[in-house]
């Protein structure tokens, strides 16, 4: 176990150290001067341009500037979004909330109805139920995002105004951004623990409960559900990383105030410090997430520590 | 023997699930049996009639996607416009017919350029192991511990907005997806007794890469592609949505989509009609992939 944690300890820090590395890149990549580029070519402030460039660091060798940008990281130090007048780190707590708001609540829907459907097909394998949950986890896999929003937008701001449709925060507002950022996930769930609970019915000790006489309601919550619900702990962590990317486009849809609609403001205003900064904490977050489930998961299933 | 024991002539046309292609004619009957694997073929109409569409119908008849006409702003589906028209007065149906042409040219492209390098980079690393494939297959993991779509934007927006960009950014991103695939495959076989046998026959790295590795890792590459290409198809619209993809006033399928939001309130005809070509799209392209998942790669859980 504790050799287990070691190595999945070095790996993080390994991946930390490598999304630091392309996340610095990102701004060095930039064709031709990546000051001009930030500013615009409109900006002739001159001490501005000296300004961010001293701030950047251009002058010095690429390692130099690696490690001073590092320690400003460190420090909390993301550098100033000249876009929206205001230190990135600011910009950033002020929009936190609002996605992991939405992200967690996405999270939580697709794994209710993703399971729901997922037992229920499994269950009634081969079956009509079966083939009507499969068919609907395929359209939500299929349907983009964006168009499900606006669509939403459409039917319940005109036939329908019962939710807060653009810039709501509360839970009115939501609603509708959860259940467009959930539908993709949730129908990758419904598949992927309908398998789960297939594969599990057919092990070994539920045959042999099953033939012993153990009631079907028991037979399902103590010998199948163990086993089948332990494998969605790990793409659970896998989710949260796609959950918060996706909403960079719901959030963009619905005018949510979050860090995704903030990622493509700052895309399309070239304000790369803040893209820089942003994409950063996703990786990293994705990365903590899938740390937690791996050393969570052998705590639940003792079989995977050996 | 008797003849009684003896199985019937017509027999033999029994598909037998688990019978190994053994002769040359029973690849002729995978194919029927996996014509008749319901998703599979299901995807396959779907998905021929949108191409046909796409592809066919606008050089039968005669359509212009950037044709404006003042007097016919926002029109909704009428017998002339059948899918109406936008803000300047272009016919939806043809800028969705040729737009989607466009998609899926795109999200093919994706998918073609992003599996070929893949599948070089996953065989090479596989099949030298070492150093080499140990520095190379980290690098991979370490792409992959970013979120696609994301970088997807990233690199557009630095590239600079534009199809082109876009269709390269997204394929950079399944670089490490199939070299990933790829090399645990080639890992797999590389020392094989088949693969001794060429190598003590006397045959090049590169022919045993080409003629006796590929082939072995092709199923889990078509697969991949497959269950990609839906995905490339909703990452180049969602590109071309948030405005980095196509610029006006060419017609694609997100980029209608991104003209649809503007006039949600005035025109629902702009949002509904290529969205549902483009997701009938993705719903064809993902059932032919689950399809080809059951027919070509048994050792995933059929389910």
């Amino acid at each position: 176990m504790a050799g287990y944690v070691l190595k999945r300890l070095v790996a993080i820090i390994a991946l930390t150290f490598g999304i630091t590395v392309v996340a610095f890149l990102i701004i060095r990549l930039i064709p031709g001067d990546p000051v001009i580029a930030m500013l615009g070519t409109g900006a002739g402030d001159k001490e501005m341009i000296a300004r961010l460039r001293e701030q950047l660091g251009l002058t010095r060798p690429l390692h130099e500037q690696y490690f001073v940008w590092i320690g400003q990281v460190l420090r909390g130090d993301f550098g100033y979004s000249y876009a929206n007048q205001q230190t990135v780190s600011s910009l950033i707590a002020s929009s936190f909330p609002a996605t992991a708001q939405l992200t967690l609540a996405a999270l939580t829907i697709s794994l209710i109805f993703g399971s729901a459907i997922g037992i229920i097909a499994a269950v009634r394998r081969n079956r009509a139920a079966d083939t009507a949950g499969m068919g609907l986890a395929l359209i939500c896999m299929s349907i983009p995002s964006f168009w499900l929003g606006l669509l939403l937008i459409l039917m319940f701001a005109v036939t329908w105004p019962i939710f807060d449709v653009v810039g709501g925060t509360g839970l009115k507002g939501l609603v509708l951004p959860a259940v467009t950022l959930a539908l993709g996930t949730m129908g990758f769930n419904a598949r992927f623990i309908r398998s789960s609970v297939i594969a599990a019915l057919s092990q070994q000790h539920v045959v042999t409960a099953r033939a012993k006489g153990v009631p079907e309601m028991r037979l399902f919550t103590w010998h199948v559900m163990r086993n089948a619900l332990l494998p969605i702990l790990t793409i659970v962590g896998l989710q949260i990383g796609q959950l918060l990317s996706g909403s960079v486009i719901v959030e963009t849809v619905f005018s949510r105030p979050g860090i995704g609609r903030l990622l493509i403001q700052a895309i399309l205003a070239k304000d790369y410090m803040t893209v820089q900064a942003l994409i950063m904490m996703i990786a990293l977050i994705y990365a903590l997430s899938n740390f937690i489930v791996d050393i969570l998961y052998p705590v639940l299933d003792p079989r995977i520590a050996r | 023997m008797t003849d009684s024991t003896q199985m019937p002539a017509g027999f033999a046309a029994e598909p037998d699930p688990t019978a190994l292609p053994a002769r040359p004619w029973s690849r002729r009957r995978a194919l029927l049996r996996a014509l008749r694997h319901r998703s599979l073929s299901l995807g396959l109409v779907i998905c021929t009639v949108l191409a046909l569409l796409a592809f066919v119908l606008p050089l039968l008849i005669t359509i212009d996607p950037v044709a404006q006409d003042p007097m016919t702003t926002f029109s909704p589906p009428t017998a002339t416009h059948i899918m109406g028209t936008d803000a300047f007065g272009r016919d939806l149906l043809a800028r969705v017919l040729i737009g989607a042409r466009t998609t899926i040219l795109a999200s093919l492209s994706v998918v073609l350029l992003g599996a070929f390098v893949g599948t070089a980079i996953g065989l090479v690393a596989g099949y030298s192991g070492g150093a080499l494939g140990f520095g190379i297959m980290r690098l991979i993991d370490l792409l992959l511990a970013f979120p696609g779509i994301l970088l997807a934007l990233t690199v557009t927006a630095i590239l600079g907005p534009g199809l082109v960009n876009g269709v390269f950014a997204i394929a950079a991103i399944l670089v490490p997806v199939f070299a990933r695939l790829v090399e645990g495959a080639t890992v797999e076989v590389r020392n094989l007794p088949y693969v001794e046998a060429a190598r003590c026959a006397g045959a090049s790295q590169l022919r045993i890469i080409l003629r006796y590795i590929l082939p072995n890792v092709m199923s889990g590459i078509i697969v991949l592609t497959t269950t990609w290409l839906g995905i490339a198809a909703l990452w180049i619209t969602a590109i071309g949505f948030i405005g980095l993809g196509v610029q006006p006033p060419t017609p694609e399928l997100g980029a209608i989509l991104n003209d649809g939001q503007n006039y949600i309130m005035l025109a629902w005809w702009i949002t509904v009609f290529p969205g549902l070509f483009l997701s009938l799209f993705v719903v064809s392209v993902n059932l032919i992939g689950d399809g080809l998942r059951d027919e070509l790669d048994p050792t995933l859980n059929r389910g």
